[in-house]
């Protein structure tokens, strides 16, 4: 056994990578997204626990190093598909989170189960580079290849395949990893692996389809429990899980927060979910204008009955209903964008005839691309840009978006739309109302900061907002609004009962007349955030309403710990509701992962016999600080290039797959490169290319924005690598060491840097959120720094 | 033999007339004694600050244990809301409590209710006014709440399953409507079959958590409008402006 195996441990980690993607879809798909925070924990803390348990059995472990390799690539093959199962079995639901004391260990207990296959990856990983320490560059190399190619490839393979169908697919690539492990590692049992063979060929063709349930409380559920309901279409892809629900019995009749004044209904519509959340509508159309007559009763039609056959651009086309409401009051084009080919190919094709050929009309043109990067590459000016309202009612109230990203709503963001009105057009922004003003008050303060950094002297004069009971609509004009203006805002709220919130010579006893409020908190916030004491009134506000910028981009995150406290204090009274609690749920997965750390990495490592001959504080602070350092690098710079590749999804499939083959090119070169200072070196050079990266990236990328997609994605990986080739340097490097002077030591290392990771992926996101990305990857290259010095200590 | 006699009654006693009932009672009487202190203390709910009388009996009477699953019953007189199956939940006591006091129904009034669910916001309005017409969307739950109102004895609760879009026309028009399932918007419909001077209550946000409270009033002319009311005495800001 003089040669590592190399691919076998490709292999394990493209599995293991390809299944952290999975797992985020699968929590998506039967919870709700942000669960992927947990499963990135999970994945670390499994890596983490196998680093202890190596270091712990390592005398019981070496004599059988083979043997132990291919099992723990067996026990991987079962427990990604049986971890799964079981927490499935676990009777968690994050609502009742804050109701019932049960709820935090159901959530402990799938959080365990969810790190068991990773710990048997991380088990099968961590032996080789304790066996083969001094080959630990290589290792590394073939580690984080695989892992590139594994997250990447499995994105490749979603378009494809739904997901419960890869995971067993995924079985059957660890069944394989363990039969090539048993050919590199010129086993004896040969035997064994035309059985994994076999097995792996089995599980394709044998093996049934993970059964995935979702929550009986996500909306897609709900809607198939009513009588009548049953499911007509179902696409997958990684961007989401497509499911269209008719009810010939009781009909789907979406149109949001409608004035009460309204005597027409909305036409038949289906029901399309995403993710099992949702509905938005896709409503029947025959090419008859007067059944859509519902569509001139909601907040959203406004803009209309301020311009004349505007040219129309919206953001979000989704289903239809915002492209069928421009064709309704007489648009003179209509320019639709959506991300989702699945859900576009439901109206032009699937369901064109239901949905009157709507994106074929005259005038109609859809456009498959990301919102903020569409507007961002084309030159043209419209009239109208109508950002949709997206996200469904109860996600949004239920604060399930706190921690996302969201480019739609920052302040550079409505920069860039206003740059793309023609003079006298308008962007009209429609939300979700929220009690106490949440959205509204912060889209309203982004609006603000838009105007002024874009240079309007008096935002005052060219801003206007309303309120339905249900919905608000925000304007924002490219010049000042008309007396004209005024007037038609008036008159159209008066006639829909819907009120006004703010336009600009507005009288305080205009505001709250329909849709009665305690106060008139809009008006009154909207007056505070056009007066001298904005920031005054946004930090009293018990919600977080600061504008959301591009380095900060968290536009749902309302939370504030002092009004956390006070609505904890009020739960009985139905105080609950309000917090906004994926961020509690965030910390809380920080706090979960800080103690399953320490208890199945850290402890058992202290009270175990071994502890006498471990290396000291420095290589511990070392290995520790390179884990942080990286999560937050790679993190961080994820969402610098999601703007500038416009796909969420293709930005993160190709920033993490760059960092993580260029980081392996880096640790190839640093074991052949005979230099006494290397880290010291790699960390210099990576400190100076990520200042020059914030310095120039904003700029570069608003140069090349227009860019085709492949000439973008080439760049991004050009700017990557030498990052990434940087960041390779210091695991193997130390660990080159290690071998060298405490080879015992290295699962322990192993398990600190595990440990570093789970804390880092979570802190990194929560940093985020408080001080920006560019302070992330400030504070990394502050902590590579200090990782230099440990390392000094160590030497 | 006299003492083996005593103690064979008293155990007989105790099965025929298990303590739970009893203990069930003075729970019931805790929690609406719990829901009405939450009251006095939110103040962000009109000028109010107690519910009125015939809210309270009901609440007091209706044996809210009836009205969830069975190995959920110890949690009943809890102030929670608890899961029902299908993906649906009994609200909490008080947020029942706060939406049929908004109502502000009177004996001899008819009432119509859009989703069911157990039965048991159905089954405290059937306790103050003279009939209740309810109407649920989802099957099983529907017949099961249908079932469990008949064999309590509410008489005067209608139950049928269906969309409660149209809503009840044969037996409207209604004094107060209470609309408990997810809407996107008010259907028409409904409004056309409240009484001018009646009034429309429906919780928004989603299970187990109701963000807020939408109030319809239909005046005397026919005109609409709403009051968004916060279940909970909170300001967003407090110390000036």
């Amino acid at each position: 056994m003089s040669r590592p195996p190399f691919i076998a441990i490709g292999l394990l980690s493209a599995c293991v990578l390809a299944y952290e993607v999975l797992l985020t879809r699968f929590f998506s798909i039967v919870l709700w997204h942000h669960f992927a925070y947990m499963i990135i924990s999970a994945a670390m803390l499994g890596y983490g626990a196998s680093g202890t348990a190596l270091m712990l059995l390592k005398e019981k472990i070496a004599p059988h190093f083979g043997a132990v390799y291919v099992m723990s690539a067996a026990a991987l093959a079962v427990l990604m598909p049986g971890a799964f199962l079981l927490a499935q079995q676990v009777p968690f639901n994050p609502l009742e989170l804050l109701w019932d004391k049960t709820q935090p260990a159901k959530l402990f207990a799938v959080y365990l189960l969810m790190m068991l296959p990773f710990f048997c990856g991380g088990l099968g990983i961590g032996l080789v580079f304790s066996h083969f320490g001094k080959q630990a560059g290589r290792i590394y190399a073939f580690d984080i290849l695989g892992a590139g190619t594994g997250s990447l490839g499995v994105i490749g393979v979603l378009f494809l395949v739904p997901p419960h169908r890869v995971l067993t697919a995924l079985t059957a690539l660890a069944l394989l990893a363990a039969a090539v492990a048993i050919v590199e590692l010129k086993m004896r049992a040969k035997w064994l692996r035309e059985i994994f063979v076999g097995l792996a060929v089995l599980a394709v063709v044998a093996l049934p389809a993970v059964q995935v349930h979702p929550s009986a409380y996500k909306d897609l559920s709900q809607a198939l429990n009513f009588a009548g309901a049953r499911v007509i279409e179902e696409r997958s892809s990684p961007l989401g899980q497509i499911t269209v629900v008719e009810n010939t019995l009781m009909p789907l009749r979406d149109a949001p927060g409608m004035s009460l004044n309204a005597t027409s209904e909305p036409p038949p519509q289906l029901g399309v979910f995403i993710d099992g959340n949702g509905p938005s509508a896709l409503t029947r159309f025959d090419g008859k204008l007067t059944p859509l007559a519902y569509l001139d009763q909601l907040t959203s039609a406004l803009p209309y009955h301020l311009l004349e056959r505007p040219r129309v651009l919206v953001l979000g086309a989704g289903a239809g209903s915002d492209v069928l409401q421009a064709l309704y009051h007489g648009s003179a084009a209509v320019d639709a964008v959506e991300l989702d080919r699945n859900i576009t190919d439901l109206v032009s094709q699937r369901f064109r005839d239901y949905a009157g050929n709507l994106y074929n009309q005259s005038g109609v043109h859809i456009y498959e691309a990301e919102a903020r990067g569409f507007v961002n590459s084309s030159d043209k000016r419209y009239d109208l840009i109508q950002v949709a309202l997206l996200d469904s009612f109860g996600t949004t109230s239920a604060g399930l978006y706190g921690l996302s990203e969201n480019y739609l709503y920052t302040v550079e963001a409505l920069q860039t739309y206003h740059g793309r009105i023609s003079p006298g057009g308008m962007l009209a922004v429609t939300r979700w109302l929220t009690l106490p003003p949440r959205d509204a008050l912060k889209l309203f303060a982004t609006a603000v900061s838009a105007l002024e950094r874009s240079g309007v002297s008096h935002p005052a004069k060219r801003l206007a907002m309303i309120r339905g009971w249900k919905t608000v609509t925000l304007l924002v004009k490219n010049s000042d609004f008309t007396a004209r203006d005024v007037a038609a805002i008036r008159e159209f709220c008066r006639t829909r009962s819907f009120d006004l919130a703010y336009y600009p010579g507005m009288n305080a006893g205009e505001a709250n007349r329909y849709n009665l409020l305690a106060q008139p908190y809009f008006y009154e916030g909207a007056i505070a955030l056009l007066g001298p004491q904005r920031q005054e009134f946004i930090d009293q506000y018990k919600f977080y309403i600061e504008p959301a910028t591009d380095d900060r981009p968290h536009f749902f995150r309302f939370f504030k710990w002092n009004a956390a406290a006070e609505l904890f204090s009020l739960r009985e009274q139905g105080g609950m509701p309000l917090l906004d609690w994926s961020y509690p749920l965030l910390v809380a997965t920080m706090v979960q992962a800080i103690v399953a750390s320490i208890v199945l990495i850290l402890v058992p490592l202290a009270l175990s016999r071994c502890r006498r001959t471990l290396p000291g504080v420095p290589v511990a602070l070392y290995f520790l600080a390179i884990g942080f350092a990286f999560m937050f690098m790679e993190i961080a710079f994820i969402q610098k290039f999601v703007l500038f590749l416009s796909h969420p999804l293709y930005a993160v499939a190709v920033v993490l797959c760059a960092f993580l083959v260029f980081a392996a090119v880096g640790s190839w070169l640093a074991g052949h490169w005979q230099v006494a200072n290397k880290v010291t070196l790699a960390v210099i050079a990576m400190g100076a290319i990520s200042l020059l990266y914030l310095a120039i990236l904003p700029h570069l990328f608003q140069a090349l924005i227009h860019l085709p997609d492949a000439a973008k994605i080439i760049i991004s990986i050009a700017l990557i690598a030498p990052l990434a080739m940087c960041m390779g340097v210091p695991f193997p490097t130390a660990m080159i060491r290690l071998a060298n002077t405490a080879e015992d030591a290295i699962p322990w290392a192993w398990a600190i840097n595990g440990f570093a990771s789970v804390v880092g992926a979570v802190l990194a996101t929560l940093l985020a959120i408080h001080v920006g990305f560019a302070a992330v990857i400030l504070l990394a290259v502050l902590i590579y720094a200090l990782a230099c010095v440990s390392l000094r200590r160590f030497a | 033999m006299k003492r083996l006699f005593a103690l064979s009654a008293i155990l007989l006693f105790g099965i025929a007339f298990p303590a739970q009932g009893g203990e069930f009672d003075v729970a019931r009487h805790q929690m609406v004694e719990e829901v009405s202190a939450d009251m006095a203390s939110s103040s962000s709910y009109g000028t109010r600050s107690a519910f009125g009388p015939a809210v309270i009996a009901a609440m007091e009477k209706v044996e809210r244990h009836r009205f969830v699953p069975a190995d959920l019953a110890a949690y009943s007189y809890l102030n929670r809301p608890l899961p029902i199956g299908y993906g649906q939940t009994i609200s909490q006591p008080f947020i029942v409590a706060l939406m049929t006091d908004l109502m502000n129904v009177r004996a001899g009034d008819t009432v119509l209710e859009i989703g069911t669910g157990s039965g048991y916001q159905a089954a405290v309005l059937a306790e103050i006014v003279s009939s209740v017409y309810s109407i649920e969307i989802v099957e099983p739950l529907g017949r099961e709440a249908a079932q469990r109102l008949k064999s309590l004895g509410y008489r005067n609760v209608k139950t049928k399953v269906g969309d409660g879009y149209y809503g009840w026309p044969e037996a409207g028009p209604f004094d107060a409507i209470i609309v408990t399932a997810a809407a996107s918007h008010v259907p028409p419909p409904l409004i056309r079959q409240l009484k001018p001077g009646g009034r429309i209550v429906i919780p928004l946000g989603t299970q187990f958590m109701t963000q807020y409270l939408m109030l319809v009033e239909k005046h005397k002319d026919g005109s609409v409008t709403t009051r968004q009311i916060l279940p909970v005495a909170f300001v967003p800001l407090t110390g000036g402006h």
